[in-house]
């Protein structure tokens, strides 16, 4: 039974993995296609990032079970650090490709250096004394970034805090001005990068949840006290999971703002972290492929909206209101169960 | 007999409380000990000051001969005491085996050979190993929890109000259960409220009252003693 349980879990994985394969491949080809309206092509790679922010927020709130009010911050930080990057490397890496995949890491590793950071007191607290401290890591985070001022030269990067002004020798030029945030970024994201960080997300909080730390991880949130008591370093797998989110939310971060043209600190502000938390309930805690679904609706959904540009967030609000109400009905969970076979309300 | 526990002189607060007052006590290898006391007199909190969740101002705990006062909780339980704790906490979204498993995860290998052991001990636990332990009955959780306690190989078993909240027929049976694992070997400290059933298992028995150890001896002497039975046994 055991070994039927393990087996039923991994083929829900599989069934995701192949979900996101065969929703890339679709979109891709009919991305080519006159059909293909440029507003949803423009919204691909920030679709890719918002999936993957809502994988890993679902990681710290779903299998962790902490409530993480500041997600956005982690967004953020990865967002300008990949941004700076892949603008630093723009003569060093002359291969967009690269440069991303360069930017996507670099985002990575200072959204986990971050979360590593504020773990130490975070991780100290639980429910609403986490949350609160979440969110106003997020404010921090965003006012932090909206007093620094970076700019390049032939020396390499130079930085400011509060003062606007740096002098930088001939040739240089600013790339991070403040409140004005990065201009003129090259864009250079693709739908193909955004569907390699999901899969690779998915390769990662999956082989997490199905070890024996990710089961260490869920026998925490299931009872903190019998977790201690078998033995378990609680300072340690909750760190674990929650460095992990911020470092993959750091890598949806830098994605996302290497498809914009200018990203500014003010868009990773708390309602960011609501939106996102409002995909991973929505989707279902713990449930990845819930997640994508959620993240990728959402995201549609108000540009959808857009010729009702009046009646959009009230369409979109009911929209919300419906689907709580609809997943919570016996009859359509009942429903759900016969198509989905494995899908019995167990956990991921 | 060796002895494999000694607390000496510890001091717990809980912010200006002072919980427990210089409580000092002995378990030596293979022998039951029980802590009884009224509600609040400070037993659960010697375990948990034990098992590493609390802290000590002042005075050590010594684990087979090494002081332990300082180190984590998940370093306490690889070092050979399993904890069973209060009010049944069982992982309740996982099935019962799973619990199990729970219990042996400091350590790798040897797992299957230690659920044949519990099984054993807890036949209904083998009936039930597929079902989710939030469905189990009272008396089948609090099996369980003892059953993933044992799963780590203690050398020193803790079990804090082990009868709590059990009809009478379930207590008898985890007696019975504490008693066989006794025969076997287990070194077992118990909290009770319930202290005829306790002292009547134990081989000592420590009485304790507002954060202070008052009595102490064998569990018959104390069974007789007219202070244990004026305050605790009705009589």
């Amino acid at each position: 039974m055991n070994r039927l349980k393990l087996d039923r879990s991994l083929r829900r994985d599989y069934l995701t993995y192949a979900f996101v394969i065969v929703a890339y491949v679709i979109l891709q080809v009919f991305s080519g296609t006159k059909g293909f309206s440029p507003t949803l092509r423009g919204q691909l790679v920030p679709i890719c990032a918002y999936v993957v922010m809502a994988m890993s927020l679902n990681l710290t709130v779903g299998i962790l079970g902490e409530l993480s009010l500041g997600h956005a911050g982690f967004m953020s930080v990865g967002a300008f650090s990949g941004a700076i990057a892949a603008a630093a490397l723009q003569n060093a890496v002359p291969s967009p490709g690269l440069r991303l995949a360069i930017a996507l890491v670099i985002g990575a590793i200072f959204a986990g250096i971050v979360g590593t950071v504020i773990s130490v007191p975070v991780l100290r607290l639980n429910g609403d004394y986490l949350a609160i401290v979440t969110l106003a890591f997020g404010q921090i985070i965003k006012s932090l970034i909206e007093n620094l001022y970076v700019g390049v030269d032939a020396a390499g990067l130079h930085f400011s805090f509060l003062k606007p002004h740096i002098t930088l020798a001939q040739g240089g030029r600013m790339i991070l001005n403040g409140p004005m945030g990065i201009p003129n970024i090259g864009k250079i994201s693709t739908f193909l990068a955004g569907f390699i960080l999901i899969m690779l997300t998915l390769f990662i909080i999956f082989n997490l949840v199905r070890s024996r730390a990710g089961r260490a991880i869920m026998a925490l949130r299931d009872n903190r006290i019998a977790a201690e008591s078998v033995g378990i370093n609680v300072t340690k797998y909750k760190m674990m999971a929650f460095v992990t989110s911020a470092a993959l939310a750091g890598a949806a971060g830098a994605l996302f703002a290497l498809g914009q043209n200018t990203i500014v600190a003010a868009k990773f502000d708390f309602n960011t972290s609501i939106l996102i938390l409002v995909f991973v309930v929505l989707g279902g805690l713990g449930n990845m492929f819930g997640s994508i679904i959620a993240a990728a609706a959402l995201t549609i959904l108000p540009e959808a909206l857009r010729g009702f540009a009046d009646y959009r967030m009230l369409i979109y609000a009911v929209v919300l209101i419906l689907v709580m109400l609809g997943t919570n009905s016996p009859q359509l969970k009942g429903l759900l169960k016969k198509l989905v076979p494995g899908k019995k309300g167990e956990e991921v | 007999m060796e002895e494999i526990l000694s607390v000496q002189g510890v001091n717990v607060y809980y912010g200006a409380i002072h919980a427990i007052k210089d409580v000092s006590l002995t378990v030596n290898e293979g022998e039951i000990v029980t802590l009884i006391g009224a509600n609040g007199a400070g037993k659960s909190t010697t375990l948990q000051t034990i098992s590493g969740l609390l802290r000590s101002k002042t005075g050590d705990i010594r684990f087979c001969g090494q002081s332990i006062v300082h180190l984590p909780s998940h370093k306490i339980v690889e070092r050979g005491i399993a904890q069973v704790p209060e009010g049944r906490r069982i992982f309740l979204q996982m099935t019962v085996q799973e619990n199990l498993e729970m219990g042996a995860f400091t350590r790798s290998g040897g797992v299957e050979k230690d659920l044949e052991r519990v099984y054993a001990l807890f036949p209904r636990l083998l009936e039930r190993k597929k079902q989710i332990a939030g469905t189990l009955s009272g008396g089948e959780q609090q099996m369980l929890a003892m059953g993933r306690a044992l799963m780590s190989h203690p050398k020193l078993m803790m079990l804090d109000e082990p009868s709590m909240g059990l009809a009478p027929i379930l207590v008898e049976q985890v007696f019975s259960i504490i008693r066989q694992l006794h025969d076997e070997g287990t070194t077992i400290l118990l909290v009770e409220q319930n202290a005829q059933m306790a002292l009547s298992v134990a081989d000592r028995a420590y009485v304790m009252e507002t954060g202070k150890i008052t009595l102490q001896g064998t569990g018959a002497e104390l069974a007789q003693s007219d202070q244990v039975k004026k305050a605790y046994l009705g009589g």
